[in-house]
């Protein structure tokens, strides 16, 4: 999930492949008008159907109780889950590219997994560890702890889902850089801390940003894993994503469409905001140019 | 912490290993590991032949065909679709280009679930797409054909970010050689371009068919779960969940993790070959 | 900040059961399609409530396909009252511990206070002429229904049409099951709930006929128009019976006990009929049922327990693991 911008500012030599006139425009606009009808209709017709009934019918949508306490949850979850996973991946970015060790590769490997296993698996695998039937289930009732059905067990599919989204900014760019500044800081007698504050931190500070805005918009729309430990209460364990499925199927498409709108706005949002990261973040270029990970 | 050994080169003088390690394998070991070794558990717990007599049912076994089925259908599209856009976006300037890039992300950012309304709008009877091609007796929603389409708008950027970089590394002095010696752009396109964004091309469709693999909320809104013929595994997942019959929801839930780790393996080969490939030159 | 965000996680953990545990909030599991109903039905108990304790109380919801709700609160969904539309689930949620074993006493009417029965909503003016059950079968007709492993409406369904068959075959359960089948084969799209096949059938204009509880087809043609459908109570039907119970387990623990049995007894008193005759359900409060004869046509009612011999014996020979539902459900 690498997002490139910088365009290599090269003139195009005249002859090169499909630089012909006739093969020019067809291929640019093939491809324009494909995305307009994969990539640009469905973002139009969510704001089309939301404002079908007119603006005060949006607006009354937006203002429903249930609503608005789906998106605070939704909100909530973003504040508690991003940056607990901003500490994780700074640990773990940390730890994989300051240091060898046995079992390095496993780790990498175990950090990535959740982005490639399906939402649906991180719902039913929290099932079976902490509902009834689960591992812990029995113990945490006796305790009266409640984590299925209820805000811990939406926190906790959320964390799984986007576990590797910081880290996977943070490595490449950290492996790119490598340690002298900071070896330097600690032979001049900094502590590790302030080595750490001033020299770590500031290196890395745009695809810190980065990951923390795309692993934001991951938590904000995350269903599968969650739709599967929710419990789907109205005012209580219902987030944004749930809520549009639940309206969907309350005979209200428009009120459905409504809260879709907050979320397609967060998506542009995402993107906004990562174009203006690309474009002030000069690590990324150097990583692009070092590693060519792609990196999905 | 027990079979890592510490750090024996010479970086020792950097501080915050334990702590970093520590905090790394906690949250791991809390956050995933421990969920996925439970489902694990759960699916071993039925024994040997129930866990095969469960995979090999016709229903669970038409759920895996229709995932995989609809995911190569839909990488195929992405292969070509977003082969031409990473072409477009490497090599040409235009007005709008700068949007057109952008756009790319949208799958990446909208929220599955949106996606999945917005698409079944589309493709409804009476929607901007579905209307049109129920007029040439095509039908989208409800079919096999819907999920593919959900799998690939979801999957989309994957094949795009991949190629888009080693397309503008190509320097122009092979091609204008090339055409020097009064090669066809195709020709040159199959002998020249295509083998240098090859291993990427290969890693972005990996990609772009893990993905297509496991994703849900896109494809429920459209899908139609009909057994046997629109019902991926996922879903049948959430459903035998929903009849009570756990061991089943973990032997398809487990299925499905290993054919996503078998996925992640291939991929992560793919990258290391295309990285290879690229060179790490400085 | 990552301090912050533990101390926060934390906070929260502990404050959502805090939150959940609160005397004067109830929250009822329900059925699919009882949205409507149920949030009409809060508005006026709410009121009542009030006006004879003088606590505010909040009513929460949570409504999907029974036995999906029974299985979320065997997981440890803390509803404090189930309003269901079949009473296996509920029997589900007492074998599990949840509910007492003498549920059915608790209230009148087997604590059923309302019924409804499966009926057909078909497109405006029925171009394809469906009248009966026997129709479902037919090649050109596509109907729609829930999945009748998580949904009770869709068990309902599927129960009536076989009650059917049996009439029509002469109790020739052979014939019976190829009919079944055929009809199962018919449907094109399978939701888990009763509210997703009406999205499926109205909105996206999928089947030829929606078969549901009768009281969700007048809901249909109140929200869409009688120009765009038509609602078709078939001559012979099945008693859909509505039980509802208090799940002892979690009211005990909430303190919310006295509250629950209160909001169920207020759905059979003659205001809260009032309200669920207003939403087409049959109820059993004479004065109301009688003010209302003119919306409900005649039909003839079959039961579970005569056609069937009760909901255990169905359960086990129609919808258990491996029951004739299987056998037909993979064959497409």
């Amino acid at each position: 999930m690498e997002f490139k911008r910088i365009p290599p500012h090269r003139t195009h030599a005249q002859n090169r492949v499909g630089d012909k006139p006739l093969t020019k425009g067809l291929i640019i606009g093939g491809v324009v008008i494909g995305t307009l009808f994969i990539l640009v209709a469905p973002l139009a017709i969510i704001f089309i159907q939301a404002f079908s009934a007119g603006a005060a019918v949006y607006a009354q949508n937006l203002k429903d109780p249930a609503t608005l306490h789906a998106i605070w949850l939704t909100v909530l979850t973003a504040i508690v889950v991003v940056p607990i996973n901003i500490g994780f991946g700074i640990a773990a970015a940390w730890a994989v590219t300051r240091f060898e060790f046995f079992g390095k590769n496993l780790l990498i490997t175990l950090i990535e997994i959740p982005f490639s296993v399906s939402p649906i698996i991180a719902g039913v695998a929290y099932l079976f560890v902490y509902g009834a039937q689960g591992l812990f289930g029995p113990t945490l009732e006796e305790l009266g702890i409640k984590i299925m059905f209820a805000v811990p067990a939406i926190f906790l599919a959320s964390m799984f889902v986007t576990a590797p989204f910081v880290a996977r900014e943070l490595i490449p760019l950290m492996q790119v850089q490598g340690s002298d500044d900071e070896e330097a800081a600690l032979s001049l007698g900094a502590p590790g801390w302030r080595m750490f504050l001033f020299i770590t931190l500031p290196n890395v500070k745009w695809a810190l940003l980065y990951g923390a805005i795309l692993c934001n918009a991951r938590v904000m729309g995350e269903f599968g894993a969650v739709s599967v430990v929710s419990g789907n209460i109205r005012n209580v364990t219902n987030t944004l994503p749930l809520h549009i499925e639940l309206l969907y199927h309350d005979y209200n498409a428009v009120g459905a469409f409504a809260a879709a709108t907050v979320l397609a706005s967060l998506a542009v949002v995402t993107i906004l905001a990562r174009a203006w990261v690309e474009r002030y973040d000069e690590g990324r270029a150097e990583v692009k140019k070092r590693m060519r990970p792609g990196g999905h | 912490m027990a079979g890592f050994s510490l750090p024996f080169r010479k970086r020792r003088i950097l501080p915050g290993f334990p702590l970093a390690l520590g905090v790394t394998l906690v949250y791991l070991g809390i956050i995933v590991l421990l969920p996925l070794t439970a489902l694990v558990l759960k699916a071993l717990d039925i024994g040997w032949d129930q866990f095969l007599a469960i995979l090999t049912s016709p229903r669970t076994l038409s759920a895996f065909r229709v995932t995989f089925l609809c995911a190569l259908a839909a990488t195929c599209f992405n292969a070509i679709y977003g082969l031409a856009l990473a072409w477009v976006l490497a090599r040409y300037e235009f007005p709008g280009k700068r949007v057109l890039d952008a756009l790319v992300d949208v799958p990446f950012a909208l929220p599955t679930a949106v996606a999945g309304l917005a698409l079944a709008a589309l493709f409804a009877k009476n929607g901007w797409f579905g209307a049109p091609l129920d007029h040439l007796g095509i039908t989208v929603i409800f079919t096999p054909l819907g999920i593919a389409a959900a799998m690939a708008f979801t999957s989309l950027p994957f094949v795009v970010r991949q190629v888009q970089p080693v397309l503008e590394d190509i320097g122009p002095e092979v091609e204008e050689a090339a055409f020097s010696l009064g090669a066809s752009d195709f020709r040159i396109f199959r002998a020249v371009i295509f083998p240098a964004i090859f291993p990427a091309f290969l890693a972005g469709c990996s990609l772009a068919f893990s993905r297509a693999i496991g994703e849900f909320g896109a494809i429920i809104f459209i899908a139609g779960n009909q057994p046997n013929y629109s019902e991926i595994a996922a879903l049948l997942t959430f459903i035998r969940l929903e009849e009570y019959d756990y061991p089943a929801a973990a032997v398809i839930a487990t299925a499905l993790l290993l054919s996503a780790l078998l996925l992640l393996t291939v991929t992560n080969m793919l990258q290391s070959w295309h990285l290879r490939y690229v060179g790490r030159g400085d | 900040m990552k301090l912050f965000a533990a101390a926060a996680l934390v906070a929260l953990t502990l404050a959502a059961p805090a939150r959940a545990q609160d005397a004067n909030t109830l929250l009822n599991a329900s059925y699919d399609v009882g949205r409507e109903l149920f949030a009409a039905v809060n508005v006026e108990f709410a009121k009542a409530w009030k006006a004879k304790t003088g606590k505010d109380v909040t009513i929460n919801q949570s409504h999907a396909g029974t036995s999906k709700q029974a299985r979320a609160i065997l997981e440890g969904l803390e509803a404090d009252v189930v309003t269901f539309n079949q009473s296996t689930d509920i029997d589900l949620l007492a074998k599990g511990g949840a509910v007492s074993k003498d549920w059915q006493k608790a209230f009148p009417h087997n604590a059923s206070p309302f019924y409804s029965l499966p009926a057909f909503v078909v497109r405006a003016g029925n171009p394809k002429n469906i009248k009966n059950w026997g129709d479902l079968a037919r090649d050109d007709v596509k109907p729609v229904f829930p999945n009748p492993k998580t949904s009770g409406n869709a068990r309902y369904t599927y129960l009536a049409a076989y009650a059917w068959a049996l009439e029509e075959y002469k109790g020739d359960t052979a014939k019976a099951d190829a009919f079944i089948k055929k009809v199962l084969s018919n449907v094109p799209v399978f939701d888990t709930g009763g509210r997703a096949s009406t999205t499926t059938f109205v909105e996206r204009e999928t089947g030829d006929v929606l078969i549901t509880f009768e009281a969700e087809t007048a809901a249909v043609i109140k929200q869409y128009g009688a120009d765009k459908f038509t609602v078709v109570v078939p001559p012979v039907s099945l008693v859909a019976e509505f039980p509802v119970a208090v799940v002892d387990k979690f009211a005990d623990k909430h303190g919310t006990k006295e509250l629950a049995k209160a909001y169920l007894d207020y759905l059979y008193s003659p205001e809260g009929q009032e309200i669920i005759a207003g939403f087409n359900n049959r109820v059993r409060d004479e004065a109301v049922a009688e003010k209302h004869k003119a919306e409900f046509p005649a039909v003839r009612l079959l039961t579970v327990e005569n056609v069937f011999g009760g909901w255990d014996k169905a359960q086990a020979e129609h919808f258990a693991s491996g029951a004739k539902l299987d056998q037909v459900f993979v064959a497409k």
